[in-house]
């Protein structure tokens, strides 16, 4: 695997920022996007731009196949049985809110229908280490449903407590939402077992993908959710594209998200019948464009040796930790043995929105702050880290620049 | 000095220096040197939102001038701030009301001044105008 051949694909990366070469490691954010990427987009606006479904003429029919198209390699990317079992959101965060709505209504309601309102009130279990997309959505709605909100804890190390999980799930939540990598300390969670339990004790079971499309192969019939959730633009596709994969069975009971246009099958002004799967939850005109360059990014990551990549990107996290542990005061936050993607870190003594802005000025682009899971950062007693985030274009001597920046930030900051 | 005269005294000042590095070690180094906020004050009520790091600011009016004090757990918000306190400390309520506040551009400071910004300048320079707009009420 050629890295140089693959960042140049990448125009983006070549580029100076105050002076200096930029040195991107905030991937966990958002991934830059491959030429092809861009182009697809492009050429859609350039020769296919259509509203889609609805259009009997030649370019509707061409930008509805295309998109139904894309619909189906995403469900193949993600091994899902169906294609009708893909629904295009904006992202992970719209995916999310759609199931806290859609399946938080169903199940309340046909708990309803077992016996008067809510025999059993409605809770949800999640882990520790969620990002507050995993998270909010949730606690609304079960506060709406004046039900409760479990939280899974972890060990020091950013290492989810099973057994602890399991004690959980005999409270009996019917959702589990699970972040499958966590964002702020890499740790990749044991979703398999986690899905194994929960279902053993009549759960089901919501993964968050954000942080683990991009890096590690994703079979949702191996894992055997019921739901999994991922955004485009973190896996080298556009902004404004994401998905959602559930099993038929319970996209069909949940009632929809949103209305009006191309969800729905017949309206009258008294009554409205729903359309199928998967456009019941496709409300309005969908981002045609960006589900284009989805499936292209898809075809990029296909293109990989995604075992090289995995190694790759290994290889990254372990030089960065090593180089970094030099440096005086250095404190790993997150430090699990299954982890992927990025290393999050404070210095003793240092502000994390210190370091982030003096390394900015050495070109270095990383995140600081809390990353949207200030609970996380709250259990580790932090106001927050530093996060550096990698994705396949990244290089040994990009960890090197990195590594000399913060070293030379924490003297300044001393 | 009046608060033009503290400005330009600052504009000077940074622009001795070209490289960015420079700069922000200057911003260091006030930010050491800021007054700090009686501990009695390093409480929510008077900490500043808006800021990805936490600035407490408090003000007291003497002799009919407005004395600041702050603090930070970020340095470079400290020096931030006391940049702020500098010009502002020791004038009164009318004159930091009317402060042109443009040197923060001429100082390279002006990117920080945007809405989103998260050390959040802005929120910094809106709480001290509320401090001295108070005093002025009450006066």
């Amino acid at each position: 695997m050629n890295i140089n051949e693959i960042r140049s694909q990448f125009p983006v990366l070549d580029q100076q920022v105050y002076g200096k070469p930029l040195v991107y490691l905030d991937n966990a954010a958002t991934t830059q996007k491959p030429l092809c990427v861009i182009d697809r987009e492009r050429d859609y606006y350039l020769h296919e731009n259509c509203n889609i479904h609805r259009g009997v003429h030649y370019l509707s029919q061409q930008a509805t196949e295309a998109y139904e198209h894309a619909r189906q390699t995403v469900a193949r990317f993600v091994n899902a049985p169906e294609a009708h079992e893909i629904v295009f959101t904006r992202g992970t965060t719209e995916s999310l809110n759609l199931l806290a709505t859609s399946l938080g209504r169903m199940i309340v309601e046909s708990e309803t229908g077992k016996g008067g309102p809510h025999c059993v009130p409605l809770t949800v279990l999640v882990t520790a280490m969620e990002h507050h997309s995993n998270l909010v959505p949730w606690q609304q709605l079960v506060q709406q449903q004046g039900g409760k909100l479990l939280v899974a804890p972890m060990d020091d190390d950013g290492v989810l407590d099973l057994q602890a999980y399991e004690e959980r799930l005999k409270q009996g939540p019917q959702i589990v939402a699970m972040a499958h990598v966590s964002n702020t300390l890499g740790t990749v969670n044991p979703i398999k077992e986690m899905i194994r339990l929960a279902h053993q004790y009549g759960a089901l079971t919501v993964v968050d993908g954000a942080q683990s499309m991009a890096h590690l192969p994703i079979d949702v019939q191996d894992l055997d959710c019921d739901f999994f959730v991922f955004s485009g633009h973190k896996m080298y596709a556009p902004m404004g594209i994401g998905g959602l994969y559930g099993k038929t069975k319970w996209l069909e009971q949940m009632p929809p998200y949103q209305f009006g246009g191309e969800m729905v099958d017949t309206v009258s002004f008294e009554r409205t019948t729903f359309n199928k799967l998967p456009f019941k939850f496709e409300a309005g005109t969908p981002n045609v464009g960006a589900a284009l360059g989805l499936e292209t990014a898809i075809g990029f990551i296909e293109g990989l040796d995604r075992s090289a990549v995995a190694a790759h990107e290994a290889l990254l996290v372990n030089a960065t930790l090593e180089r970094l542990a030099a440096i005086e005061g250095m404190r790993f936050i997150g430090q699990a043995p299954e982890r992927s993607g990025l290393v999050s870190f404070v210095i003793d003594g240092i502000h994390p929105y210190d370091l982030g802005t003096i390394i900015d000025k050495m070109g270095v682009a990383v995140r600081t702050g809390h990353h949207c899971a200030e609970p996380v950062m709250t259990r580790f007693g932090i106001p927050g880290t530093v996060r550096a985030s990698f994705a396949v274009y990244n290089t040994l001597e990009e960890i090197d620049v990195f590594v000399k920046a913060v070293s030379r930030a924490a003297m300044m900051l001393r | 000095m009046t608060i033009k005269e503290i400005q330009d005294q600052i504009v000077e000042d940074f622009s001795m220096f070209d490289d960015w590095m420079d700069r922000y070690a200057m911003l260091i180094e006030m930010g050491k040197e800021c007054p700090l906020i009686d501990e009695q004050y390093r409480n929510d009520q008077y900490l500043i939102n808006g800021c990805q790091s936490r600035v407490w600011l408090h003000a007291e009016l003497k002799d009919g001038k407005v004395y600041y004090t702050a603090d930070s757990d970020a340095v470079i918000t400290k020096g931030i701030i006391n940049l702020l306190i500098k010009v502002f400390s020791g004038q009164a309520p009318a004159d930091i009301l009317a402060a042109d506040l443009s040197f923060l551009d001429e100082i390279g400071l002006k990117e920080h001044l945007s809405p989103t910004r998260s050390n959040g300048l802005l929120s910094m320079v809106k709480q001290m105008l509320l401090y001295a707009e108070a005093f002025q009420i009450a006066s």
